[in-house]
């Protein structure tokens, strides 16, 4: 096996590329891991997200394409969200894309003078004038990126900003492939300061298999593809999806409603996975190199004249974003949330946090705290047309209220007042009023994200009140985060691979782990992830948790206000503890 | 002899799983190129998938372009692939009228679906199947 990490660094400002060998595979393993240890050789921990040499990072991971559900990658970037290192995931083709263009990572630095799109193959590199799409939405920007090189239709991923990423929303989010995202912390922004419209990667070689680790490889392979198929472990994503949550969460009193006024609400059925799939969805999709197919994409059928015509439309959806552009807004119907999908889509908006700073907005305009004159729009509850030009009003930041908005829901409060019904936690909150395990879990997440450590699973546990069970739970749900998100893989794969079976696929391919070195080294990179996060600013102590989420009623009733005070005290000091004792090893290059 | 059919590529969800297959299994490759199946979207992701695969052709225009007798006709459609008798000259995929022959840059032979059949167990939606393609056109006269 390879033993050094190939990694292409593009510098846009010089409009030159480099390769560069990193032979720090024991220690930074792939994906998040690589991700990290390349910001802190690459990162300017001391500059703001919009410097130029600020490095956006793209990697993947060992096992990339060679398994699957190993179709994701991760991005390490400054976010113009938080000002702090950030990670976000995504799948499509974007990972085999890179895999199969030959390098382990992907940097881009610099600024070009003019909008730009690279285009990356394995053995070529086009930095391309790409003026003529500025401005553009995300679905136009693709179809026109399609004609740009390297021209591999089929096996290429397409990267792409919208509006929102040229106009450095906070929030802005990176589209890949149409239907997949590099949703969360302001990917798209990192772009957009670095006057990249577009990524092009061009799959185009290939790696030969090592004779003699065939059959145990293909062995290994068909086991856990069996796994992933025949289980039924993975069905759940592609029977309904991650849209099935909505009712469960609901009877738990647990998902957010209108600004998170309620966390249950009558009215599920009308925007339940189960209503969605039955009259609304279209087909599914995969991401390259998963055969679960998890993608869901609606139909959207809009009237656009007089007679009997008709367009038509397609809008992915998933939990998360029926709970940021439905509940969160009150909106009841399911063409209106695939309408304002679209619309955030096409925007290139995060759907969560666009969701959570229009609700806040809806209900602070409500409370006279903030004036029509300012919203420009009658924001309210189930009002479509109202969010529909809030979106847009946000990735064009129409004026300085909605400049304050577009860097988030808790930014905007601070200017204008109305701090205490901000849903916000470290960024706009995921879809999980589940308790305070999971509010202190998001506050002081590494990625403020449902994913760091599913502590809404603790939450849902008996005698989730209890301080040491809450921090061993997420700390070992991390640690197995880090190494799945180390491998690439996705998360939805929790059940095909627990940490034996990616130990077997790493020694099928010739990478010789044993348990004990493999969570040494991802306990290492869990340490390296947080010591670059405080490094680059983050201040548990500063973080702050709304008064709402201590209002919330869930199906055990009131949050129990102190508890939550003291699992956030007592979690700080163990991230603390974790970024303090990071160890650096020597590094050859 | 039976053929390989991608027959319900409406069911197809662009996962590669078959492409994958048959690169690792039976071209010992990791590789989107380097298959004898290949998946594409025709013009992005929302119009759906597309697999490029030979047809099975009898008699095959690859073949009888072939100088070397490397590719001869399989019973039943398709080809058969000698690499040892392979010069390298590249023209069975121009000749392939539906362009399912990937010519390898770096191997420099052909790559091609050999109607093995090891990719059909892999689709999860049973887009590929084995027919027996003299039977079925003998029914369809």
């Amino acid at each position: 096996m390879p033993s050094s990490f190939k990694v292409i660094v593009v510098d846009l400002s010089r409009n030159l590329s480099s390769l560069e060998y990193f032979d720090t595979r024991d220690q930074w393993l792939g994906g998040s891991g690589l991700a990290a240890g390349l910001f802190r050789h690459f990162g300017l921990l001391r500059e703001g997200p919009f410097h130029p040499d600020q490095p956006l990072i793209f990697a993947i991971g060992p096992l990339t394409g060679y398994f699957p559900l190993m179709s994701k990658t991760v991005l390490g970037f400054m976010s113009p969200y938080t000002s702090q290192y950030a990670e976000s995931h995504a799948g499509g083709r974007s990972a085999l894309a890179l895999k199969f263009a030959g390098y382990d990572a992907l940097v881009i630095k610099g600024r070009a003078e003019k909008p730009v799109c690279l285009g990356l193959g394995s053995q070529e590199i086009h930095i391309q004038d790409a003026h003529f799409l500025q401005g553009m939405d995300i679905y136009k920007t693709g179809k026109q990126l399609r004609n740009l090189n390297p021209r591999n239709p089929g096996h290429r991923s397409i990267l792409r900003i919208g509006p929102a990423g040229e106009n450095l929303v906070g929030y802005a989010c990176i589209n890949v492939d149409t239907y997949r995202h590099f949703g969360r912390l302001g990917g798209g922004a990192a772009m957009g300061g670095k006057n990249l419209k577009g990524i092009i990667l061009s799959g185009d070689s290939h790696l030969d298999l090592d004779p003699d680790m065939t059959k145990q490889y293909n062995r290994v392979y068909n086991e856990i593809y069996s796994t992933v198929l025949q289980s039924g472990a993975m069905r759940k994503y592609h029977d309904l999806g991650t849209a099935e949550n909505l009712i469960p969460l609901n009877e738990l009193k647990a998902l957010p409603w209108r600004n998170m006024q309620s966390t249950h609400d009558p009215d599920v059925q009308a925007v339940s996975g189960e209503k969605f799939a039955q009259d609304y969805l279209l087909r599914q999709v995969a991401c390259a190199g998963c055969p679960v197919g998890c993608i869901h994409i609606g139909l959207l059928r809009e009237r656009f004249g007089q007679e009997h015509e008709f367009l038509y439309r397609q809008v992915s959806y998933d939990y998360e974003p029926i709970f940021g552009m439905g509940t969160m807004l009150g909106i009841k119907s399911v063409p209106e949330v695939l309408t304002l999908l679209e619309d955030v889509d096409r925007l290139g908006l995060d759907a969560i946090s666009a969701g959570g700073a229009l609700a806040w907005a809806t209900e602070a305009l409500d409370k006279w705290i903030i004036t029509r004159e300012q919203t420009l729009v009658r924001l309210e509850f189930g009002d479509l047309q109202a969010y529909r030009a809030g979106l847009e009003h946000i990735a064009r930041k129409s004026n300085a209220f909605y400049q304050a908005l577009a860097q988030g829901a808790l930014i905007a409060a601070e200017k204008y007042g109305g701090e205490d019904f901000a849903c916000v936690l470290g960024q706009e909150m995921a879809g999980y009023a589940t308790g305070e395990n999971y509010f202190v879990s998001q506050a002081l997440g590494f990625r403020h994200s449902h994913l760091d450590t599913g502590a809404y699973g603790y939450d849902q546990q008996e005698n989730s009140r209890n301080i040491q069970g809450a921090i061993d739970y997420m700390q070992e749900q991390e640690s197995y985060r880090v190494l799945m998100s180390s491998m690439s893989g996705c998360l939805f794969g929790r059940k095909a691979y627990p940490w034996e079976n990616i130990l077997r696929a790493l020694s099928s391919l010739g990478y010789n782990y044993d348990q004990k070195s493999l969570q040494e080294t991802v306990e290492n990179i869990k340490c390296l992830r947080w010591a670059l996060k405080f490094e680059t600013g983050f201040q548990p102590e500063e973080v702050k948790i709304p008064s709402r989420f201590l209002e919330t009623e869930t199906w055990k009733g009131r949050l129990d206000p102190d508890y939550l005070r003291q699992l956030r005290s007592e979690y700080q000091e163990v991230l603390k503890k974790m970024a303090a004792s990071y160890r650096e090893e020597p590094r050859e290059e | 002899m039976k053929i390989l059919q991608a027959s319900r590529m409406e069911r197809c969800t662009g996962c590669y799983s078959c492409s994958l297959a048959c690169a690792r299994i039976v071209y010992k490759s990791l590789s989107w190129k380097r298959a004898g199946i290949h998946i594409r979207s025709s013009g992005g992701i929302s119009t759906g998938f597309e697999a490029k695969v030979c047809l099975g052709c009898n008699p095959a225009p690859c073949a009888s372009v072939c100088p070397t007798e490397a590719l001869r006709q399989r019973p039943g459609g398709g080809v058969f692939f000698k690499e040892k008798r392979c010069i390298h000259c590249g023209e069975c995929a121009q000749a392939c009228p539906v362009g399912a022959i990937y010519f390898d840059p770096i191997r420099k032979t052909p790559v091609l679906c050999l109607h093995c059949g090891q990719c059909v167990s892999y689709c999860p939606h049973e887009c590929l199947e084995m027919v027996d393609a003299s039977k079925e056109g003998k029914d369809a006269q």
